[in-house]
């Protein structure tokens, strides 16, 4: 078929990957970054300070009202991305090193060392995320730091088999095997002409993974594992939240908080499926 | 019996929604007429409409395509008619043959419940077992040898023939008026296509349906039908009796398709013995359709689309219709 | 696929012993003294039972041979003993085990179900506004974080409108039904006990909704999906060539074919409803296996810990290999003995 009026219409079009959710997601992630750099300028309350009544309900001092000290609920909900962006973000970028790494050499070397990463991920994988994170985070010790660590621990295995068949497929091609008939290094090999042409995949799940790991953040310190009071952190406030739920505004505000991170992130990721597996439309 | 004819196809027209809102139109006024136990063969190169001219009937166009026109089954209207009237049809008054046995069935489901669902959705007071012995009868019908272990057993324990067999008795299954078979021995062994041919004939004949049968394999319409009807680029170019129009053909396209057509290899040989390629939906040649292949094209067919007429024993749609049997005589006898 | 369940069948054990072997170095690599898991804080001053538990659980010995004793151990059933409970980890785990599965597995109705439903729909209408707010729907289900979505369906459904109970399998005031299958909605129903039965159900459904729709859309994404391809194929025509009605040709011919790959899908789901469990359970006073370890977490009861992970990992193994398991019964051309497709 000649498609030519057809691709004319298509180029004047949106780009293909511009859908409404990919556009909303990018909307509201783009709010949360802004707020995470510039919060402390324009938030109403200091998060941590005493600003008025207890439990007062949402009013137009208090939009979202104030929690069971006193704390405005919108400025510690504002307050809160400070914890949990830059915790998802050093978790994956982590995550994706180390799995990286480990998912290249185990697929570039092959042998033993194969086997020793690739049964050390499949073992990782066999728990439900949220339990082996806090049954590590509770051997660490409870707070912040050492919840990122276990959510890494949990996490790693994820790019690990990624770059491992990423690697397995790329040391393949025709460019590599000239590579190694030309004498190149095996680490030349692997740095210059394997893993550059690796990341796609890996950047793409990683987007996907960071609604994910906001919630798993989010869920340790709701449990009482991730942050310390007063750290104005999303899943501890909801923990107050639920001590007083009949005062329904405290959890509100750090609910939609998650709510809004989480969906923007699956949007994006939804969006970015839809343009990488067109199948899936 | 009713005058109506079996089936009255008439300016039928099948557009399908392009991306920017632009319409392609698929069939561009078609004209076909079958009659009682009649087998008709529709022949064209793909993309020429002639499957799309059948669906349009059995209302299963998909979504994005439009039809327009008028399809008569013994006088009653096929086209734009709801859904609740069409599912009374399908199957019922019209049974459907398709091109590949290998994916017409559910992989899921045995044969027997297959079939038997054709015959319960139209009579709801069958019950399960009569309809699963009527299957049985039915597979035996179509010469499945032990039909009645056969109906248990699911499409991927039977071969390709035996499949189209199964296909068969599903179109049959409900004792319809008229049979559509699209490209029914395209997807099967050589051996195997004189058989399903062979099998078709004969129920068409026991049964007295009649049959459209869409090739484009000319062979296959000389040795089965009564009447042929050529299309190219959603029109059909030339409609007449088998013997009169394969004999003498009134349209160049006809000409060229039958030039091509004693090789080893026909489908290939198709496309090699006619030069050029059949034009696209989206940009159809001015005038008539077929003029930038058309050996004998005068200036006349570049700005005007010919009707069809009727020519010596057929009709066609040619401005030089009288001059084809010699301009184009046909080489040695190819039937 | 026969080859790769018995791939599966063979690597389980495996993964098990790997799943425990973690297990144990993290209950040893923990700050706390292990001694001090093990028996509790209050007995690190009863100089024999220190001995004792010295003596059971190898500690004096290599860390090889205290592993080889905690396999031991937990072959004859022992998990230790938690030190908030004051009772042995595997009686506690078991004695909280239906509550867990029966949560689990209603939620796992509802996730199923609304999934199924939406990803028909949903292919059904593609790109109308039917598919897309399914779609939101299905997202919003994922997205929103179990112990708040939890928390304001209480309000709603419990506080305000008053429509369902509070936390809690039933009616504080309420006995147990008696114990057969250790579900309240089946043991009261066995029993006969009519009022009981729906005490336990009005209790069971906002949990099981909370928790079931977090994986509505894992599911409805995949039956879409698959009810795409499947509905683009001749035998779906075939079929309404024979007459067969839209909804027919929907459910008997499209949906049957486009389950088989979604039942991966549901069991995939599995991990995420364990997860989900955990916070759900907290939220709704849930006196399940979630619950417990959340509580156990909170007070760094480690023994109990150690004892949920190795049971959740295991439960997870456990739920792939059914899957697998169950595509294979499902699915006439795996079954043993028939040809493959020529």
């Amino acid at each position: 078929m000649s498609d030519v009026p057809l691709q004319a219409a298509r180029r004047m079009a949106l780009p293909s990957w511009a859908t409404a959710p990919v556009v909303a997601g990018g909307a509201i992630a783009l709010f949360w970054v802004v707020t995470l750099f510039t919060v402390h300028w324009w938030a109403p309350y200091d998060p941590t300070a005493l600003a008025g009544m207890r439990f007062s309900p949402p009013s137009a001092e208090f939009w979202l009202g104030t929690d069971a000290l006193g704390r405005d609920v919108l400025s510690r909900s504002l307050y809160g991305v400070r914890q949990s962006l830059p915790i998802a973000v050093a978790v994956i970028a982590s995550s994706v090193v180390i799995g990286a790494l480990l998912g290249a050499l185990a697929g570039y070397i092959g042998g033993l060392a194969d086997e020793l990463v690739m049964r050390a991920a499949d073992v990782t994988l066999s728990f439900p995320p949220i339990l082996l994170a806090m049954a590590v985070t509770a051997a660490l010790g409870p707070g912040l730091r050492n919840a990122a660590i276990a959510m890494v621990i949990v996490w790693w295995p994820i790019y690990a088999r990624l770059m491992r068949a990423q690697v397995l497929s790329i040391r393949e091609r025709e460019h590599v095997e000239a590579a190694i008939a030309s004498g190149a290094t095996p680490s030349r090999v692997l740095f210059r002409h394997i893993l550059p042409l690796c990341w796609s995949p890996i950047i793409v799940n990683a987007t996907m993974d960071f609604g994910q790991i906001v919630l798993l953040a989010a869920s340790l310190s709701f449990i009482g594992l991730g942050a310390v009071p007063p750290t104005p952190e999303w899943g501890q406030m909801i923990s107050e939240g639920a001590l007083h739920f009949y005062r329904w505004w405290i959890a509100a505000g750090p609910g939609m908080a998650i709510l809004t991170v989480v969906l923007a992130f699956n949007f994006l990721g939804d969006g970015l499926r839809d343009v990488l597996d067109p199948r899936s439309r | 019996m009713s005058v109506d004819p079996l089936l009255a196809i008439r300016g039928l027209t099948v557009s399908f929604a392009g991306r920017s809102g632009t319409l392609l139109p698929a069939v561009r006024g078609v004209d076909l007429t079958v009659g009682q136990g009649e087998v008709l063969g529709l022949v064209g190169e793909s993309g020429s409409g002639k499957s799309a001219t059948m669906m349009a009937v059995m209302g299963l166009l998909p979504a994005a395509a439009m039809a327009g026109g008028s399809a008569l089954l013994r006088g009653e209207e096929l086209i734009g008619r709801p859904e609740r009237f069409l599912r009374k049809v399908r199957g019922k008054r019209i049974g459907m043959i398709f091109q590949d046995p290998m994916t017409a069935l559910d992989p899921l489901l045995t044969v027997g419940d297959q079939i038997a669902e054709a015959i319960r959705v139209h009579d709801r007071s069958t019950g399960r077992h009569a309809a699963f012995e009527r299957a049985v009868e039915l597979l035996s019908a179509v010469s499945i040898p032990s039909p009645r272990q056969r109906a248990r057993q699911y499409p991927h324990e039977f071969s390709g023939g035996m499949r189209q067999r199964v296909v068969i008795a599903t179109a049959i299954a409900n004792d319809p008026e008229l049979l559509i078979a699209d490209e029914p021995t395209t997807a099967l062994d050589v051996t195997i296509q004189a058989q399903i041919m062979e099998l078709l004939q004969r129920l068409c004949a026991e049964r007295r349906m009649g049959l459209v049968l869409v090739t484009h394999d000319l062979g296959v319409v000389a040795g089965v039908a009564d009447d042929v009807a050529v299309m190219y680029a959603g029109r059909v170019v030339e409609h007449g009796r088998v013997g009169d129009t394969l004999r003498e053909p009134r349209h160049p396209y006809t000409r060229s398709l039958l030039a091509s057509l004693p090789r080893v290899d026909r489908r290939v040989q198709m496309l090699t013995a006619i030069a050029g390629a059949p034009p696209s939906l989206g940009a159809l040649p001015s005038g008539c359709a077929f003029h930038p292949r058309c050996p004998l094209s005068l200036e006349i067919c570049r700005h005007q689309d010919p009707p069809a007429r009727e020519v010596g024993h057929s009709r066609a749609a040619c401005h030089r219709a009288e001059d084809v049997p010699a301009l184009m005589p046909l080489h040695g006898a190819a039937l | 696929m026969i080859g790769y369940v018995l791939k599966r069948l063979i690597t389980m054990p495996l993964l098990l012993l790997g799943v425990i072997t973690l297990a144990f170095l993290l209950g040893h690599f923990t700050n706390a003294d292990p001694l001090t898991s093990i028996i509790g804080e209050r007995n690190m001053t009863n100089e024999a039972v220190v001995a004792a538990a010295r003596e059971r659980w190898g500690l004096d010995r290599s860390l090889p041979e205290q592993y080889l004793v905690y396999l031991g151990n937990l072959l004859s059933g022992d998990f230790g003993t938690s030190f908030r409970t004051k009772q042995p980890v595997s009686a506690d785990l078991l004695a909280r085990l239906p509550a867990t599965l029966e949560l689990v597995i209603a939620a796992m109705i509802v996730g199923s179900v609304s999934g199924i439903v939406l990803g028909v729909a949903a292919a059904n209408w593609r790109d109308r506004a039917a598919d897309h707010a399914a779609r939101l729907f299905a997202l919003l289900g994922s997205s929103l974080p179990v112990f708040w979505s939890g928390l304001i369906f209480l309000y709603v459904f419990s506080v305000s409108l008053a429509w369902l109970p509070g936390p809690g399998r039933l009616d504080p005031r309420a006995e147990p039904p008696p114990t057969a299958t250790g579900f309240y909605t089946i043991d009261s129903a066995l029993a006969g006990d009519w009022a009981k039965f729906g005490d336990a159900l009005s209790h069971l459904v906002l949990p099981a909704l909370v928790l079931g729709w977090s994986v509505t859309g894992v599911v409805s994404r995949m039956v879409r999906g698959s009810m795409l391809d499947v509905l683009s194929q001749d035998f779906i025509t075939a079929a309404r060539a024979k007459g067969a009605s839209r909804l027919r040709v929907l459910l008997n011919h499209a949906l049957r074919n486009a389950i088989l790959p979604t039942l991966t899908i549901i069991g995939f789901s599995f991990a995420y409803l364990i997860t989900g469990a955990i916070l759900t359970e907290t939220i709704f006073s849930w006196p399940g296996i979630g619950s417990y370890a959340v509580a156990a977490a909170r007070g760094l009861d480690h023994p109990a810990i150690i004892g949920v992970t190795i049971v959740g990992g295991a439960a997870f193994l456990l739920a792939n290999l059914l899957t697998d398991l169950a595509y294979l019964a499902v699915d006439p051309r795996v079954k043993l003995g028939a040809r493959p497709a020529t």
